[in-house]
C-alpha cells in the first residue's frame, strides 16, 4: 500500500489537520500564480528568508519540499530515473534528480496541480554545497534570475561581525533589490518588522513543544512527529498569523497531553508505555516514512529529539528574529541553521540532548545523499557515545530514492540496538 | 633519451609525491625553524603564508599508495576517498610535523572534514577557510579581506611571523614566477604535447606543493629546459584532449599514464589547480592583500566549486577546448564527488550542442585496475581519429 493509500487510515492530531489546510491552500496559491498575477520564488528550507518574501508578497516554492512530498507519494523512482536518463549521476542528492525528474514530468505538485515557473531563484547557499549546483541546474532549465546569498560556515563555531555583515550587505545589495525587481514592489521595512515579531512568537511556542519531550512519557515524538510540527515554520508561513495561531494551539494541545500523562501521537494511535528515549541525528528516509516509524513505535521507542527538526533553523538556543534588528537577525537566523555548524558544535548540541532529554542515547540515520549532513556522522557518533556515555546506533538509508531503503536491514539494526540499550540497563549502566 | 638532468629532476618530484612522511618538510622545519601548514586541494591563497615565513603543505589524499586502516572507519561507503585516506595521513602520523591545516570551501565533505580535524588535533591550528561566493569588491571582497586577515592572525598565534606589505608583496612576486612557469609548460604542452607528457606534468605539479616556492621555480625552469633540448620526444599521432573533472580528489598516476597509452594527448587539465587558480599574475602595485583579494574575485578559475553567476555555464570550458584545440574532452571526476558530478550534466549539455565529442568516467584515487578505462579512452581515441572533422 503507498502512503497515500495508507493517509485514510492514519491517526492524526488536530494540529496536523490544521497544517494540512495551510499546507494546500499554500500549493493552491501557487497554482494560481499564473492567473493570479503573483510571482513565484524558489527558494531553500535552511537559510530561508520567508519574511522578506512576505514583503513582496512572493509565495515560495521549496524544491527540497517538491522532492520529499514526491517520496512521500511514490513519486520518487519514477523522477529520479528521468534524471538519470538525462545524465545525473547515480552518486548525487536525490532531492535534486526528483526535483529535476519532476519539472521534466510536468512539475506537478503534491496537490495534483502543477507548479508555477519561478519568476526568481533565491539561492540562500547556506549549509549546503548541493544547493548552489541545484539552482545552477534550475537556471538553466528556467532561464530566469538568480539572487544568490552565501552564507559563510561556522568554521570555528562562532558568528563573527564580518559573517554578519557580508549576509546583511547581500540581503541589502542584492537579495532584496531582486525581490523588488521581481515582483515590483517596493520594500518596506516595518512590515518586515511586523512579520519578524510574528515570527518570534511562533518560535516561542515551538521551541516549548519541541522542550514539552523532556517530560515522561514524551507527549511527541519529536523527528517523525517534529516533521509535521515544523512544516509551517520551515516553509511559507514563518511570519504570518496562520503561524503565530498554529503554532499556539499546537502548544496548547501538547500542554494538554503533558497534563493527562499521554504519550505521541502516532500513524497507528497513541503510543502508550514508552520505553526507549532516542535522539535521532539525520533526515528521515521519506519514501517508506510511515514504515520507519513504525520500526521505532512497535518497540515503543520515542525520539525525544533531533538535529532534522533544526535544519531550517536552530531556535532552542535562545535566537529569535528580531523586529529591532531586522536584517541582522535574519543573517543570523541563516547563518545558525544546523548543518551551517561545524561539526563539534553538532556534536555539543546532540550530547546536550541526549544528557537534557534524558535519552538512551543517540540513533544517526545517515542518508546517502546527503553529505552536508552525513560526512563524519560516524567521528559524531563516537564522540557522543564518549561524552554521554550512552550507546550509539547507526543505520543508512537515503531522502527520496527507495533503493536505499533496506527495510530488513534497518529493521535489524534497530532492533539490535535495543537490545543493546537493554541489556546495558540490565548490567546496571546508565541506560 | 632523457639527460641525467632531467632524469635526476624527475626521481625527485617523484620522491616528493610519494613523501607521504613528509621528510622533506621535517628537514625543511629543521633547517628554517619555520612553521608549516596543510592545506588540501583546491586553492589556498600560499603567498600569504609564505610572507610569514610559513611554508604552504599540499594534502592531496593517499593516491593508491596507502592502505586504509582508520580512515574507513570515519567514512560511509558514499563518501569519496580522499577525506578517508586524509584522516589516515593524519592518525598514522604522517602528518604530525604540520602545524595546521587550512580546508578551502570545496564541497560539504571537506568542510566537515575541517570540524573532525578539530576534534582529531585539538593542539592544531585548525583553519576553514571560506571563499566567498559573492564577487564584488565591495561585498565579497570585503568579506574576503576579513577571512585573510583571520587567517594571518590564526598563523602568527601558531609561531608565524606578523603580517608585512612588503614582505606579501614579495611573496606575490615569486608565486607569479611559479605560477608563470605553471602556466609557460601548459602551452608549451598545448603545442608540443609530445615534449611534456602529462605524468611528468601532473608529477612536478605535485611536488611544488610540497617544495619551498624557491625550489619549486628551479625544477620548474630546468623542465622546461631539458624537455626542450630532449630531441628524442617526437610527435606521435594522439588524440588531443582535455581533461575535466580530477580538481580535488586527485587519479592515480597510473591513469594518467593508461590514458596517455591509450592514444590520448592530455592538452588541458584540472590537475593540481592551485599552481593555475589565478589565472595571471597577482598586481604587485598598491596594497598587496587587496590584491590578492581581487585576483581571488575576478581572475579565479570557473570552477564547478565557484558559483557562476552572470556568466554562462560550460562557456569556459568550451574556451579552453578552443584554445587547447582539444578533439575532445574526457570528464573525469572522482567517484561520489558532489561539484564535478553536478556540474557535469549542465556542462554535457553545452559540449553536444557544440559539438564536441566527450566521453565520461569516474574513478577513485586508489583505483587500481585501468583496462576498462584504457579500453573507453583507447575507442575515445580512435573515434577522435577516424571519425571527427
Amino acid at each position: 500500500m503507498s502512503n497515500l493509500a495508507q493517509e485514510e487510515h492514519v491517526q492524526k492530531d488536530n494540529s496536523q489537520l490544521r497544517q494540512k489546510k495551510m499546507i494546500e491552500g499554500h500549493y493552491r496559491r501557487l497554482a494560481r500564480v499564473p492567473d493570479s498575477g503573483e510571482k513565484a520564488v524558489y527558494t531553500f528550507v535552511p537559510g530561508n528568508l520567508t519574511e522578506l518574501m512576505m514583503c513582496f508578497d512572493m509565495p515560495p516554492a521549496m524544491p527540497e519540499i517538491n522532492a520529499l512530498q514526491a517520496g512521500m507519494r511514490g513519486k520518487s523512482r519514477q523522477y529520479i530515473s528521468v534524471a538519470e536518463k538525462l545524465g545525473h549521476s547515480e552518486d548525487v542528492c536525490t532531492y535534486v534528480k526528483c526535483d529535476v525528474g519532476m519539472m521534466k514530468s510536468g512539475n506537478i505538485g503534491p496537490t495534483g496541480e502543477p507548479l508555477p515557473r519561478p519568476d526568481l531563484l533565491l539561492l540562500s547557499y547556506t549549509g549546503c554545497f548541493t544547493f548552489m549546483k541545484w539552482f545552477e541546474i534550475l537556471r538553466e532549465e528556467y532561464d530566469c534570475p538568480v539572487a544568490m546569498l552565501h552564507v559563510p560556515y561556522q568554521g570555528d563555531g562562532v558568528i563573527t561581525d564580518a559573517m554578519r555583515t557580508y549576509v546583511v550587505d547581500q540581503l541589502e545589495k542584492i537579495v532584496i533589490p531582486a525581490l523588488a525587481k521581481a515582483s515590483g514592489k517596493k520594500f518596506d521595512i516595518d512590515r518586515l518588522r511586523e512579520y519578524l515579531a510574528r515570527s518570534a512568537k511562533a518560535e516561542d511556542d515551538l521551541v516549548k513543544v519541541f522542550e514539552m519531550a523532556k517530560n515522561r512519557p514524551s507527549p511527541i515524538d519529536a523527528y517523525f512527529g517534529g516533521v509535521y510540527y515544523i512544516g509551517p515554520i520551515f516553509t511559507a508561513f514563518r511570519g504570518s498569523e496562520e503561524a503565530v495561531l498554529y503554532y499556539r494551539s499546537l502548544r496548547e494541545e501538547i500542554e494538554e497531553r503533558v497534563r493527562l500523562g499521554k504519550g505521541p501521537i502516532t500513524p497507528e494511535g497513541e503510543l502508550v508505555g514508552e520505553r526507549y528515549r532516542i535522539v535521532v541525528e539525520g533526515p528521515p528516509n521519506w519514501t517508506s516514512f510511515r514504515e520507519f516509524w513504525k520500526m521505532f513505535s512497535d518497540e515503543k521507542a520515542v525520539v525525544v529529539a533531533s538535529s532534522y527538526t533544526k535544519v531550517g533553523g536552530v531556535y532552542d538556543n535562545g535566537f529569535r528574529h528580531d523586529p529591532k534588528r531586522p536584517l541582522e537577525s535574519l543573517a543570523e537566523y541563516c547563518l545558525g541553521c544546523y548543518t551551517n555548524l561545524n561539526l563539534p558544535s553538532r556534536v555539543e548540541m546532540l550530547v546536550r540532548y541526549v544528557k537534557e532529554y534524558e535519552a538512551d542515547g543517540l540513533m544517526i540515520n545517515s542518508i546517502k545523499s546527503c553529505n552536508s549532513f552525513s560526512a563524519g556522522q560516524l567521528h559524531i557518533l563516537r564522540e557522543v557515545e564518549n561524552r554521554t556515555g550512552k550507546p550509539g546506533g547507526f543505520i543508512e538509508s537515503d531522502l527520496v530514492d527507495p533503493r536505499y531503503f533496506s527495510a530488513s536491514n534497518i529493521k535489524n539494526r534497530l532492533e539490535s540496538y535495543f537490545q543493546m540499550i537493554e541489556q546495558k540497563r540490565e548490567s546496571g549502566g546508565q541506560s | 633519451m632523457s639527460s641525467t638532468v632531467l632524469t635526476s629532476l624527475l626521481a625527485e618530484v617523484e620522491q616528493c609525491n610519494l613523501d607521504y612522511r613528509l621528510q622533506g618538510v621535517r628537514s625543511w622545519k629543521q633547517k628554517t625553524g619555520g612553521i608549516a601548514i596543510g592545506y588540501m586541494p583546491i586553492y589556498i591563497p600560499r603567498e600569504l603564508l609564505h610572507s610569514q615565513s610559513v611554508l604552504p603543505v599540499g594534502i592531496m589524499g593517499g593516491g593508491n599508495d596507502i592502505e586504509i586502516i582508520r580512515g574507513d572507519a570515519y567514512y560511509q561507503s558514499y563518501i569519496c576517498h580522499i577525506p578517508r585516506s586524509t584522516i589516515e595521513l593524519g592518525l598514522n602520523g604522517s602528518l604530525d610535523c604540520l602545524d595546521g591545516m587550512i580546508f578551502p570551501a570545496i564541497c560539504d565533505v571537506i568542510r566537515n572534514l575541517s570540524g573532525m580535524w578539530k576534534m582529531l588535533f585539538e593542539d592544531k591550528l585548525v583553519r576553514y577557510l571560506d571563499v566567498p561566493q559573492n564577487f564584488s569588491r565591495d561585498i565579497g571582497g570585503t568579506f574576503y579581506r576579513h577571512e585573510l586577515e583571520a587567517l594571518s592572525s590564526d598563523l602568527v598565534a601558531y609561531g608565524a611571523k606578523p603580517l608585512d606589505p612588503e614582505a606579501l608583496r614579495r611573496s606575490i612576486e615569486l608565486y607569479n614566477q611559479s605560477n608563470g612557469l605553471v602556466r609557460g609548460l601548459y602551452e608549451l604542452r598545448r603545442t608540443e604535447p609530445w615534449k611534456v607528457p602529462t605524468y611528468e606534468l601532473y608529477r612536478v605539479l605535485r611536488a611544488g606543493t610540497v617544495l619551498p616556492v624557491e625550489r619549486f621555480i628551479e625544477i620548474l625552469e630546468t623542465y622546461r629546459t631539458e624537455v626542450m633540448a630532449d630531441v628524442d620526444r617526437v610527435p606521435m599521432d594522439q588524440a588531443r584532449v582535455l581533461l575535466t573533472g580530477a580538481f580535488c580528489e586527485q587519479p592515480p598516476i597510473g591513469l594518467i599514464k593508461t590514458l596517455e597509452r591509450s592514444g590520448c594527448y592530455i592538452v588541458d587539465d584540472d590537475f593540481v589547480q592551485v599552481h593555475r587558480w589565478i589565472r595571471s599574475d597577482v598586481s604587485t602595485d598598491g596594497d598587496p592583500l587587496d590584491n590578492l583579494v581581487r585576483s581571488f574575485l575576478e581572475d579565479s578559475t570557473a570552477s564547478p566549486t565557484r558559483y557562476i553567476d552572470d556568466d554562462e555555464k560550460g562557456r569556459d570550458l568550451l574556451e579552453r577546448v578552443e584554445t587547447s584545440a582539444a578533439e575532445g574532452i574526457i570528464f573525469c571526476a572522482p567517484s561520489f564527488c558532489d561539484p564535478a558530478l553536478l556540474d557535469e550534466p549542465m556542462v554535457v549539455a553545452k559540449v553536444k550542442k557544440a559539438g564536441v565529442p566527450f566521453t565520461s568516467f569516474k574513478y577513485s584515487e586508489n583505483t587500481g585496475q585501468f583496462q576498462v578505462i584504457r579500453e573507453q579512452a583507447g575507442t575515445f581515441a580512435d573515434s577522435i581519429k577516424l571519425w571527427s572533422q
